[in-house]
Order: C-alpha cells, then structure tokens, then sequence
C-alpha cells in the first residue's frame, strides 16, 4: 500500500531522505534493518517475460521510466507496479522518447521510454529518430499483439521493428519469454556502447504474459559488436607532428567529446597547447564559452569569428563530430587549407562527409590522452591566436536594445543566463529561439546543454525538461528556452511537469510566428508569409494557469528581470510568455550549402 | 533600428586558396581528380537470423548505395548466412558501404571481394524450341545444360561470370526468348583466402580510411 502510493507521489523530500537513510547507513544498520535489506536486495525470482523484462531495467540500474499505457504492454506495467523503478506518465508517446532522451544526455545513462503497440509504437518515432541523429543513448521498449496474431493486421499492430529498422542502431522483436529478459539487458548495453544510440525491443503480449523462470543476463553487447578503443598508434605520431608544424591550428569539438566524456581531456589538451577551440552544436559544454581561446559555436548560425578561424585553419582536429552539412556549409569551401585529423569512434564517420588526412577511431577521451602523450612541443600559432582575437572584435555578437522598441530575444537570453547558475541546464525547441539560445547564452559545462540537433525537432523543449530535470541535480536549475510553434506541439507536456511538480522554467520566445520559417520567407521567397504567421497564439501564461502551473508574460524591458527572478524562484514548473520582436532575426547565417567564410551580417548581404 | 550586426562585408573578407571535391577531399583546383564509379562484390558474414536480409537491403537502399544484385544462402556453420552484394558506386562510396554494413550488429565480417575472386551466376533462359538442334548446339558451346523441354520450349540452365551469362542471352534470343530468371551473383575468394571469416577482427586505421588503394577495376573472371 505504502509502496504504491510511493510511485505516484512527486518526487519530494521524505522520499529523498528516505533514499539517503538507505545507502547512507548502511553500518548503523540494525539486524532487523539489514534483513529488510536484504530482502529488497535479494528480490523475488522472476515468474513471466514481463517480469524478466522489469528486471532486466532493475539490473541495469534504471531509475526512470517514461511512457504512456496500453493494451499490449500492460503486462510490463503489471510488472512495474512492484518495481521501485519510478515510472513517469506522459501526456503523449513523442514526449516520453524526448524526457527518456533527454535524460539520456544529462545522466550519462540511457533513457527509457515505454509505449503500447501501434499509435502508442508509431508516436514515439519522432523522438527515436531524434536520438539517432544525436547518437543519444535511448531504450525503448513497446508493446506488440500476440505472435500469432503479429502479421494479420490485427488491432493496433504495427511492424515496430520494421518501422524502426532506419533509426535505431539495433531493434528486436522479442520471441521467447525465457529470452526476452536478456534481450532487453542487451539492447539496454548496446544504447550506451561505443557510439551511443537508439534501441527498440518490441515485446509481443504472449511473451511478457508467457511464463518463464529465466532471469535476464546482465547487460552485455553481443560479440559481433566491436569497438575499437585506442587509436592505431602511427596515425597518432603522424597527427602530432602536423600538430607541433601547424600555423593555423585549429580544435573543433562536437557531440561526441560530451558523450564520450572527454571534456576535460580536450580542455586541458586546447589549453596546454594554446589552440583556439570551436565547437559544432552538439559539442556545446564541451569547452568553456567564457575561456579566452573559445570561438564557440560554428556553422550556419555559428559566430563568425568562429567560422573566419574554421575556414581559415591550416590543421583542423575534429574530435567527435560527424561534420554534419549545418555545420560545414558546402563541401567544397570547408576548411579548405585544412589537413584534418579526425577522432571518432565509429569508423563509418571517419572520411564521409570530409576526408580525413589522420584517421583516429577510438574513443575520444583514449585517443585525446594518445595525442597528448605525442604531442611534444606546443604550435608556433601566435600570430593566429591574434587574427583570432581579431575576428572576435571585428565580428562580435552584440545587438542593439532600445527601450523603445519590442523586447529583443537575445536580451531575454541573456538575461535568463544571469539570473541562473552556471551549472544550469537550457533546453530548446527548433527555430530561432534555438539559435539565439546558442549564440546568446554562455556554456561552460558539459551536459548542460539539450537540444534537437540532426533531426531539428519541433516541440523538444518541455518533454526535455522534464527529463533533464529529472536527471540533474537539485541545484542545478532547468530552463527551457523554447518558441511559440514548437511549444505549442508538446505543451500538453505541462501537465506531467505539474503532476510530478518539476521545477522548470520555460521561457516561449513569442514573436507570433514559427519566426525561422518567416525568416527564410523574407530572405528567399519575397517575404511571402505562406502559414508562417501564427497570430492566433493562445495566451501561454494564462494555459500555463490552467495547467496548474505558474504563468507570467513579459511585454517590455521593465518587466524582464523581474519577472524572469519570479520565474526561476516558483518552485514548480513556471511559463514566461515572453513577447518579443516579431521582425528579429538570427545572424550571422551561413545560407544552406554556403561557404562559411561568407557568413551575411545582415539580410543585405544575404 | 538596425537589423543584424556589424563587422566587414562578404566580399572584403580573406578567402583562403584551398578547395574540396565533393568526396570531401582537399584538391589542386588546376587538376581535379574525379572518382570513376567502380563495380565490385561485397561478401557479408551474417548471423542467419529473421530480419538480417531486410536490415542488409534497407541500409543500401536508404544509404542511396546502388544494388546491381544481391544473393544470400547458408554457410558451412549453421549459424551464418552469406550475403553477396554486387555494388556500382565512386569509389570512397564503396568503402562507406562496407563502414555503414560492419555497423549491423547481426554483420560479423565484410570484405570487399579482389577482381580475382570467383564470381558465379545462375541462370534459366526458356526458348522456343523451334530448331531443337540449334538450341542444343548453343548450349554446349556455353556449357549449359538442357533442364526442361516441350514439344514449344525449351529451358536451359547456364552457370557462369556475369559476362558469360550475358553472351548466353545474347546468343539464344536468336531463338526467341520466352522468360529469364536469373540469381545475381554468389562469390568466393580464391585458395586458401577466407571470404569473410567469422573470426576477423575489427578493422585496422588504414582500412577504415580507405583512399582508393584498389584502383583496379574489378572484371567478372
Ligand atoms: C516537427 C517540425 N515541424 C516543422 C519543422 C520546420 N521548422 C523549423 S524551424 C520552424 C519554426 C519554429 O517556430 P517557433 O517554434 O515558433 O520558433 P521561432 O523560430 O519563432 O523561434 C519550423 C516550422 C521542424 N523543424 N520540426
């Protein structure tokens, strides 16, 4: 009884005490304390695929689960319901694959996500894909009908695995209660394995119901996965050479360095060797913003400086990053003058969208710790080191204000930034607001930072929050920087942030238009709006309000910090609805394909 | 107010003299080189396990990899499968195939086959079977084997390199052909070379960064 009520309370303090009692006592422990102990630590054998399945998650050490109910997975919330596992109801599928995702990205850990078969299956698609693009490590487990039925159309079947097959990096379709504990032990190791990922586990109704007495293997990947941890050694000499002969040297950091846990490693390399430092989207934390030697941000709406030093390098060394068509503009303009050393741990990445003069696979932290050790005398990059200060002036972000003017968005960013610590994590959806959030906002820590990169997935924002909140720490605050399109995608999402009360701010950029859209209508179709012009936005404080959530809205520069202190202190999930100017635009862009040295400042130059 | 922010235009900026191929590849602008697409055979381990033939085609087919034929069958292990894949691709194109298939977690080995490597193909070709004489006399001279006939047809099977099979078609539409159906091509490696061992290991540097070692073009033996 006590137990079940447990699952459903918010996360609050007795709880968490309750949790540090356990762990932190345990030699104070009475006898009585640790047979109860042990009971919990010796649980029951399992008795059905579902409950193989639960155990498996409980092995793995799963804290959170996220997903929504439904006939074919119904035995697996049987199963969870004498779980200390703490499930967390969505208000949709595609909001529990972005919280699971999320969650993901800010632990370290895979996320997991649960949904029914069919609608429930085909719902968390967005957010797979998602994860794939992003090499986020993602579980998803998903209810299917019966095997005999699997084939016939029957209700609410659909071919998940099929489905799934081209975003995901494994799925399987489970078909044997006596196997299906260890199916999803390994499917939960290969999420996390060398390049992180998506994987699906599609669980037939028959087989969770089915009796087994198998318990799960423990997480391991199947042998015909290999990953290649340490660089081949020769490559790595000859990379350093061209390291210590570079004039124009030149790191760039990306998802990878993050997920591989090879911030630190890339710091110290960048600035033992005074190299200026760049970093795609993904690689945002890596490297921090406010150290003299970051360029931050390059790409489409990456800072000039930032793109002036990308074009201009004579030796790029790209750690963890897939040189994604966002980031390098047009093939043939990018780092044109550059011999580069590239480090990843998935070889298919090595040489396919830019040739990589040095091949480094392995893991990123091991191979920068090889580069170190190889790497004897630091660049002669003085003069570059200059020219990259100089860029840094001559193309600096800075923005105008007037007070007489609508609210600029980059002065809400900004603003957010101040009011919140360094540790505090932004999430976004897609549009301008995204970019803004980028360019305007100062990073200097890894995981701190979550965003829909590879796919650009509208509506990411709030059901990121309310995983990364789950994920962080207590004095870590969690602040969504999101649009009025993309919030109105998931805001039913508000819903499950107030049921579980996450402290969560989020600010909506609200300019009445899905404003990257318009902004691209202006520049390359004549300004014609065609369905961009979203004037018929709901009031977001006042929703927020009938949520049960805190509301606010920002007008003017009076209202700004005020407002935003107010927000940040409500302790629950809070809504600025945040008018901004309607007509702002993100610069500097690179057009699609463009050459990034040719990055326009303003329309006019576009 | 002012709409964007300040700094030198596009044009007064520095443009570095460098460029790159659409591979990606840093080249002279005076000499540019072009990969000539290249056809060869990819020999794929497989786990024999439900599902692995429609990851393998799925991944050529939304990779954009361009398929001539593929064929799967078993294996002296039981729990193997062989794909053999004929593909037309530029050549950095054909090492990204071999990357993308090693990353299948049912995949145990690739390898890219060398042109001397056997190559095989089946094929039925069903005839009229007017001048029976003639149609025999073709057959023998392509090694093939009458397998089916009527007083109207008759079917013949013909084994053989893809250009052989081709002469053969070639050579009975004189008769009138009625239907074909043929296998796409199986292949081994040559002696004692292992096709595609369960055994190999990951992939050394240099083969993960492949840069057009095998410029030969591969012929049907
Ligand atoms: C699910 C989805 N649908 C459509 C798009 C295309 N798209 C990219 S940015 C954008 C506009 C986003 O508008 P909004 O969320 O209001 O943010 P803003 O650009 O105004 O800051 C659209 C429609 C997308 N990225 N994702």
């Amino acid at each position: 009884m006590s137990e079940r009520a447990a699952k459903v309370t918010p996360p609050d303090d007795e709880q968490d005490d309750d949790q540090i009692t356990d762990s932190a006592a345990p030699d104070a422990a009475t006898e009585d304390d640790s047979a109860a102990g042990d009971a919990e630590t010796t649980p029951a054998p399992v008795t059905s695929g579902a409950e193989a399945v639960v155990r498996a998650l409980e092995n793995a050490g799963v804290e959170y689960a996220f997903g929504v109910q439904g006939g074919a997975i119904m035995p697996v919330y049987d199963a969870l319901y004498d779980s200390d596992i703490r499930h967390v109801t969505m208000a949709h599928e595609q909001g529990a694959a972005h919280a699971a995702d999320a969650y993901g990205i800010v632990s370290g850990e895979p996320g997991v996500c649960l949904a029914t078969s069919g609608p429930g299956a085909t719902n968390l698609v967005t957010g797979i894909a998602d994860a794939d693009m992003d090499s986020d490590p993602l579980l998803a487990l998903t209810g299917q009908v019966s095997t005999d039925f699997v084939g016939n159309d029957a209700f609410q079947e659909t071919d998940t695995t099929g489905v799934t097959t081209p975003i995901t990096k494994d799925n399987t379709f489970a078909s044997d209660s006596d196997r299906v504990g260890s199916d999803v032990s390994e499917a939960f190791a290969l999420a996390d394995a060398g390049r992180p990922g998506p994987t699906l586990v599609d669980l037939p109704k028959d087989v969770t119901n089915g009796e087994t007495d198998c318990e799960p293997d423990a997480p391991a990947v199947p042998d015909t996965y290999r990953v290649q941890e340490q660089a081949d050694p020769e490559i790595v000499a000859a990379a350093a050479e061209r390291i210590e002969n570079a004039d124009r040297p030149a790191i760039l950091l990306g998802g990878g360095v993050i997920k591989g846990e090879a911030s630190e490693a890339c710091r110290e390399f960048a600035i033992e060797h005074e190299i200026p430092v760049i970093t795609t989207m993904p690689g945002i934390g890596a490297f921090p913003e406010d150290h003299e030697l970051s360029l931050e941000m390059a790409g489409m709406h990456g800072t000039g400086y930032a793109n002036m030093a990308i074009t201009h390098c004579d030796t790029l060394i790209g750690i963890g990053t897939r040189f994604d068509d966002r980031l390098t503009g047009g093939i043939e303009t990018f780092a044109p003058d550059a011999e580069l050393i590239h480090v990843d741990i998935d070889p298919a990445e090595i040489s396919k969208n830019i040739h990589a003069d040095y091949p480094l696979i392995g893991d990123a932290e091991t191979v920068v710790e090889q580069l170190s050790e190889a790497v004897d005398a630091s660049p002669e990059a003085k003069k570059w080191r200059a020219q990259c200060q100089q860029w840094k002036s001559d193309y600096s972000m800075a923005y105008d204000a007037p007070e007489d003017e609508p609210v600029q968005p980059e002065f809400v960013v900004e603003a957010l930034d101040e009011a919140t610590s360094d540790r505090a994590i932004v999430t976004t959806g897609v549009g301008q607001h995204q970019m803004w959030a980028c360019q305007y906002w100062t990073y200097t820590e890894p995981r701190t930072w979550v965003s829909s990169h590879g796919l650009g997935t509208m509506g990411y924002g709030l059901p990121s929050a309310i995983g990364a909140r789950l994920a962080a720490d207590d004095d870590q605050e969690v602040v969504c920087i999101d649009g009025d399109g993309s919030f109105l995608m998931t805001l039913q999402g508000l819903s499950v942030a107030v049921r579980e009360n996450l402290d969560i701010t989020v600010a909506v950029l609200n300019n009445e238009y899905i404003g990257m859209v318009r902004q691209w209508q202006d520049a390359f179709f004549d300004g014609r709006h065609s369905a961009s012009d979203y004037h018929w936005m709901p009031e977001f404080d006042k929703l927020a309000e009938a949520f049960g959530a805190s509301g606010y809205r920002i007008d003017d520069y009076d209202d700004v910090a005020e407002t935003i202190d107010a927000a940040i202190a409500y302790d629950g999930p809070s809504v600025i609805d945040v008018h901004i100017d309607p007509d702002a635009n993100v610069y500097p862009m690179v057009p699609s394909g463009g050459d990034n040295g040719q990055f326009a400042l303003t329309e006019d130059q576009l | 107010m002012k709409r964007g922010l300040d700094g030198p235009e596009p044009e007064t900026r520095p443009t570095p003299a460098g460029r790159r191929n659409k591979q990606g590849i840093r080249i002279d602008p005076e000499v540019e080189v072009t990969h000539e697409p290249r056809r060869t055979a990819i020999s794929a381990l497989v786990e024999h396990e439900p599902g692995v033939l429609s990851d393998v085609s799925g991944l050529f087919s939304r990779r954009q990899f361009n398929i001539e034929s593929l064929t799967v069958g078993p294996t002296e292990n039981d729990d193997h499968a062989r794909i053999t894949i004929v593909v037309e691709e530029p050549d950095p194109g054909i090492d990204q195939v071999e990357k993308q298939l090693r990353k299948l977690v049912p995949v145990i080995s690739v390898r890219e086959l060398e042109p001397d490597a056997m190559r095989r193909e089946l094929a039925l070709i069903k005839v009229d079977a007017e001048q029976p004489g003639q149609v025999a006399a073709v057959a023998d001279m392509y090694n093939a084997k009458t397998v089916d006939s009527s007083p109207e047809t008759a079917t013949i099977e013909v084994t053989g390199a893809r250009q052989k099979i081709e002469a053969a078609i070639d050579t009975f539409s004189q008769f009138g052909i009625r239907e074909i159906s043929r296998t796409g091509t199986t292949a081994l490696a040559r002696g004692t070379d292992r096709t595609a061992a369960s055994d190999s290991t990951g992939q050394s540097a240099d083969e993960a960064n492949y840069d057009g070692q095998y410029t030969e073009t591969a012929t049907d033996d």
